[in-house]
């Protein structure tokens, strides 16, 4: 049988051998902890609490004030020390809540829990929305939105998206050794929102520990499978593992659940299961803080807010000078300049790099050799895009599908000519998506 | 420590390609040809390709220094000098090796823009363009080792050829066309390292097999068209020519469309025009018909038809 896969694609250097045998290590915050007040799509959260107040471990600061929001919960308990603009991850300066750390982890009690057969699918739903999960993949979009489309009874998959295709990462992998438990209570928990739905577990085929163990475990599940995928970057994106392990494609203008799926993250449904299963709200992920420079690259288990120079003293610190250091995979992560920033819902990965590729190369002219348009998985050609990106030209841009673009930069990676081809489409992207909603 | 970390827009990391090592690897995979035209032709040979190369080299460096911009480094010059020496028949003499090199250079290449921006491949036009000035010169393959006509001339005229020696080399025609096998070796080498693919060459071959079988006169005859094949310059353009990146259609079914008109215009050029040859006039017209196939091949994106595609 053809393994899994879609059209496209690239093949980096993974460099998850660094991190990927190094168990979750509990990290206990010392400084102070910041709260950016957006850390989802949507509307920034609101804050309830104000300067001097005393806040608990899993005690809400920060509640929703729109309908795509999600509240934020503080992760230690301690004294809120301020509500200022504070830098995150893009270099911009975003308000946030900073609470000083007392350094007793008092907690809040956590909310009632029943067998999962007690709830219904709307406590269920409530209760994702209250805990303030989010796709915790990178995108960051409300996970209640997600579970609560149009036609529940029309969505036929709930995937697990246990990809984790950007190489370097392994938070994911590590997750569903060590808990494997939890990933499979969450999408039990999925499954229950959607009578017709079946359970797909989707990894990557460099991974046949998790598809042996998943395989184990799901042996007498009548509802819940798990597919191997092909190796391959981006494989894990939605609309992409969506095609991978359902054979449906949708385009940009399409919701998963327009093709019957929801597809989450594997942080994100355990998230899930904690919120309903245990009461207790978003407060941690799984962060790998890995690359060349780190001295002992590790996966750690992040409490939201905590402060990244305190990652890279938990790593060893760094054992040569890092050139970039990247929040998030070296595909789609952010470039920071700056290490005072907070660890985020939506931070998987802190990447030092000793090299930086980009800054290595200069971009030269193009000489149409078509690599972008072979590993395009949007289907879409990147060369002519970014021309038309490059000289603002939006009809031809919009004529050719330049909204499709899905921003992984498997064009930038191949070309040649070093063009920063994934740079000019995201931009004119913004641009017309900020056209689009005036 | 903060302002030594670099900040920019994802992805972060490269693939290590290069479009000079992209052309490094050109160079290499023409250099079993060029060895068998050495080989073949003698000394003259090699005076003729270093002639060449140099004299694009250099026009390209003398553009560089005009437009304060250099190029040279890309090894793009060192390809087209290659290729246009490939083409040149031995008896050639040095100052058409210069004139065509100039010619591909600066008015094919830079004056549209440099490299990326030719509409045709600057060797073949190149070659055209001193086929038409001095096609007595430019058809004289007469030299010590063979005496006058191509095994494609000789089949034109109804006579016999030798395949064996098609294959190898051993024939009269440009330095760099004779010996199938090498160009065969040299196409592998771009298709190993990925350079190229089999979409244009394949339906190229495949197209002109099936015209030459209907309107050749000789059917399907196995001889025939293996002659066909091995002879003049169709290994050399199909392979080398007409997969290069910057006059061939960017789009999938765009370079399918290319291919299949290439060998049918090879065909029509061979068959029914007055010369046996006509690989470069196919190339370099098709170069001409390429933004037309681009437009009307665009992919469908993702989920709107394009996923299998």
């Amino acid at each position: 049988m053809a393994r899994l896969t879609f059209i496209g694609g690239i093949h980096p250097y993974d460099g998850k051998n660094l991190s990927k045998n190094k168990r979750i290590r509990d990290v206990l915050p010392k400084g102070d902890l910041v709260y950016p007040l957006s850390q989802h799509i949507g509307a920034p959260a609101v804050p309830i609490v104000k300067e001097g107040d005393r806040v608990l471990t899993g005690q809400k600061i920060a509640d929703a004030a729109a309908f795509v929001c999600a509240p934020i919960y503080a992760t230690v308990s301690g004294t809120v020390k301020a509500i200022e603009p504070r830098r995150v991850v893009t270099g911009d300066n975003v308000m946030s809540i900073v609470v000083e750390n007392d350094g007793k982890y008092e907690e809040t009690d956590p909310l009632p829990v029943k067998e999962l057969s007690a709830y219904t699918k709307e406590e269920i739903i409530e209760r994702v929305k209250e805990a303030g999960v989010v796709g915790m993949g990178g995108a960051g979009f409300p996970t209640f939105i997600k579970l609560s489309p149009k036609n529940p009874e029309k969505i036929e998959y709930c995937i697990v998206n246990g990809a984790e295709c950007e190489p370097y990462l392994t938070s994911d992998y590590r997750r569903m050794l060590e808990e494997p438990e939890k990933v499979l209570d969450g999408l039990r928990i999925m499954l229950k929102l959607f009578d017709k739905a079946q359970g797909i577990i989707a990894i990557e085929d460099n991974k046949p520990e998790c598809i042996e163990l998943f395989r184990k475990l799901t042996r007498n599940e009548t509802r819940i499978s798990v597919k191997a995928l092909k190796t391959k970057y981006p494989q894990g994106a939605e609309r992409q593992i969506i095609y991978a392990t359902t054979g449906r494609a949708i385009h940009s203008g399409k919701l998963p659940a327009d093709a019957g799926c929801i597809v989450d993250n594997v942080d994100t449904v355990v998230a899930i299961c904690h919120a309903v299963m245990e009461g207790k709200p978003l407060m941690e992920r799984i962060v790998t803080v890995t690359g060349d420079a780190i001295a002992k690259p590790r996966n750690f288990k992040v409490r939201i807010g905590t402060n990244y120079h305190e990652l890279i003293e938990e790593a060893g610190g760094f054992k040569e000078q890092p050139v970039k250091v990247i929040s998030g995979g070296p595909m789609m992560g952010f470039g920071i300049f700056d290490l005072d920033v907070p660890t985020t819902k939506t931070a998987s990965a802190l990447l030092c790099l000793t090299k930086d590729d980009v800054s290595a190369m200069e971009p030269t002219a193009c000489i149409n050799c078509g690599k972008c348009v072979e590993v395009c998985p949007g289907r879409v050609v990147p060369k002519l895009l970014a021309d038309y990106a490059e000289n603002y030209r939006e009809e031809e841009f919009l004529k050719n599908n330049g909204m499709e673009c899905c921003e992984c930069g498997c064009c930038s990676y191949v070309c040649p000519a070093k063009r920063t081809l994934t740079q000019s489409i995201k931009s004119m992207r913004k641009m017309m998506l900020a056209k689009k909603k005036k | 420590m903060s302002d030594l970390m670099k900040v920019s827009s994802n992805p972060h990391i490269r693939s290590q390609s290069t479009t000079s090592s992209i052309m490094m690897t050109v160079i290499l995979a023409l250099l079993p040809a060029a060895g068998v035209g050495v080989y073949n032709f003698g000394p003259k040979a090699l005076m003729l390709i270093l002639i060449t190369v140099f004299s694009t080299v250099l026009t390209e460096f003398l553009f560089g220094l005009l437009i304060k911009k250099q190029t040279v480094s890309d090894l793009s010059a060192v390809v087209t000098g290659l290729l246009l020496a490939l083409n040149l028949p031995v008896g050639a003499p040095w100052w058409m090796a210069v004139l065509g090199g100039v010619f591909a250079i600066l008015v094919v290449k830079c004056l549209f823009g440099g490299l990326g921006q030719n509409f045709m491949n600057p060797a073949l036009a190149a070659r055209c363009f001193l086929l038409i000035s001095f096609p007595a010169i430019m058809t004289d393959f007469t030299c010590d080792a063979y005496s006058g006509a191509t095994p494609l001339a000789l089949l034109k005229a109804g006579e016999d050829v030798d395949i064996m020696n098609m294959v190898t080399g051993h024939t009269a025609g440009t330095i760099g066309e004779t010996s199938m096998i090498a160009l065969i070796l040299g196409a592998c080498i771009l298709l190993v390292f990925g350079v190229i693919d089999l979409k244009v060459p394949g339906t190229y071959l495949v197209t002109f097999v099936i015209f030459l079988g209907i309107c050749g006169g000789h059917g399907f005859n196995p001889a025939f068209i293996s002659a066909h094949l091995a002879g003049g310059g169709l290994m050399l353009g199909a392979f080398f020519m007409a997969t290069d990146y910057v006059t061939r259609p960017v789009t999938k079914r765009g370079q399918y469309v290319y291919g299949a008109i290439l060998g049918v215009l090879t065909g029509i050029f061979r068959i029914f025009g007055p010369s046996a040859e006509g690989v470069s006039y196919a190339i370099i017209l098709s170069n001409l018909l390429v933004p037309l196939i681009e437009k009307s091949t665009m992919p469908k994106a993702f989920g709107k038809g394009g996923e299998r595609s």
